[in-house]
């Protein structure tokens, strides 16, 4: 291996070191995504087997559930490098910190937003999730979850350290997903009617590159405030 | 404020006076918290070979300067010029000869010694060419190259903490309360590394609640 240091070094090092220490610490993986299947699972319960009202309901579950189970996750981004130093270790960094807090959406995408669309499919199936919505539905998650974790980054920075976080997350950030619910719930439900849904995927590539190209930013100023 | 010169094996060695240029010089330094002054006017600097104790009763600012020295905090006023340019300046070149240990380790209890040790020289944008095993067996940690790190003593994490000083090209330590949690082993070896890095031109600054001395080390006191 190049023995030089360089900034996607220290990305991939710190994406790496978030992967594994998530594989390691397998309940705050799994936390969020029992939670998802288990509030999926309520709907049926508590409004019967009535398949055709599953069926108009289901995008709108899985989303708002997807919602829910990811913003569970976002305490976890910051909040253990804040309270064990490393975090000042990664402001300390001479890499730009937007890289650094790349490698933590990252892995934070990957650890919780991206597990998310399996188990999506399976909530799907007890929804009774028609075939024709499925892709769209993959599509959606595809294009929206990196935006859940991007947008909930900016959030969870905004917030690390302060007493009662993670309420406090989720009252920024739910209102801000509400686009993201909107565009995603439409274009399945439009599937499910047999309708193009190429509209609704290019605002969700619209929201992702938005998220993208600020989220890196905000993240690294938010975190500067915190820490300062 | 008041800054007295030890009289180590240079007598009378000032930070100001010592005829070199000064690795970080601080100008007219102030900070405060909610509109509270707690630091005034602070006007100080470190040259190589010194090592500048800062001292002060609980909640004299300590931690807070050493994190306005670090760039972590943004002074109300004065300046940090290091090598003669304010490190805003030249904020990247700063943090790569700089080496923090802060109060908390920046340890992973998750990750093995070895893998916190790899990360955090990624992050530090230090060369590669240090073994990393070699500096885990200097700070004594040789037996625990592949235990995670939540199984050491809090001496242990302490040390491996400290181990990231070792990484080459870091020439001001920074260092928040370095002795804590170390047992006597530990204290002698952090002089000694100490004693070596300032004989090889480094320059290091720190904090301590019990009584430091540093024997054949230049010595300069802050009194907050």
């Amino acid at each position: 291996m190049n023995s030089q240091p360089s900034a996607p070094r220290a990305f991939l090092a710190l994406l790496r070191r978030d992967l594994l220490l998530g594989l390691r610490y397998l309940a705050d993986l799994s936390n969020p995504l029992l939670l998802f299947l288990i509030v999926i699972t309520l709907f049926p319960i508590s409004l019967g087997p009535d398949k055709s009202l599953l069926q108009s309901l289901a995008p709108g579950i899985i989303w708002v559930a997807a919602v829910l189970a990811s913003s569970l996750s976002l305490d976890a981004v910051f909040r253990s490098d804040y309270e064990d130093g490393s975090l000042e270790q990664i402001l300390l960094s001479p890499y730009p910190v937007i890289v650094l807090a790349g490698a933590k959406i990252l892995a934070h995408w990957l650890l919780s937003g991206a597990p998310l669309i399996l188990f999506a499919l399976l909530a799907s199936v007890f929804l009774y999730l028609p075939e024709s919505a499925i892709l769209p539905l993959i599509l959606t998650l595809l294009l929206g979850t990196p935006v859940l974790s991007l947008v909930g980054a900016v959030a969870a920075a905004l917030t690390v350290g302060l007493r009662g976080s993670a309420l406090l997350q989720s009252l920024i950030i739910l209102p801000l997903y509400m686009p993201l619910l909107i565009f995603a719930t439409a274009a399945i439900n439009h599937a499910e009617q047999g309708l193009s849904i190429a509209g609704e995927l290019y605002f969700l590539g619209a929201l992702l590159m938005l998220a993208l190209t600020l989220a890196p930013f905000a993240v690294a100023s938010s975190l500067r405030i915190r820490l300062g | 404020m008041q800054v007295t010169a030890l009289h180590g094996e240079q007598d009378g060695a000032r930070p100001d006076d010592a005829g070199r240029e000064p690795l970080l010089a601080i100008h007219n330094l102030s900070f405060g918290r909610d509109d509270v002054p707690l630091l005034r006017d602070l006007q100080f600097s470190v040259a190589t070979g010194q090592i500048l104790l800062i001292e002060g009763d609980n909640g004299s600012g300590k931690t807070t300067l050493l994190r306005l020295l670090c760039g972590l905090l943004e002074p109300w006023t004065g300046e940090i010029r290091w090598q003669g340019r304010d490190i805003r300046a030249c904020y990247p070149d700063y943090l790569r000869a700089l080496s923090y240990v802060g109060h908390g380790n920046g340890v992973k209890l998750g990750l093995t010694a070895l893998e916190n040790l790899a990360v955090t020289r990624e992050l530090a944008a230090t060369d590669g060419q240090t073994d990393l095993t070699d500096i885990l067996r200097s700070m004594g940690l040789a037996g625990h190259v592949d235990s995670q790190a939540r199984s050491l003593s809090a001496g242990q994490r302490r040390r491996l903490a400290l181990a990231r000083l070792l990484f080459s090209g870091k020439c001001l330590w920074i260092l928040d309360e370095p002795l804590t949690a170390l047992d006597e082993t530990g204290r002698i070896m952090l002089k000694n590394l100490f004693n070596e890095h300032l004989a090889g031109g480094g320059a290091i600054i720190m904090t301590s609640h019990d009584p430091f001395s540093l024997p054949g080390g230049v010595m300069v006191r802050l009194r907050l």
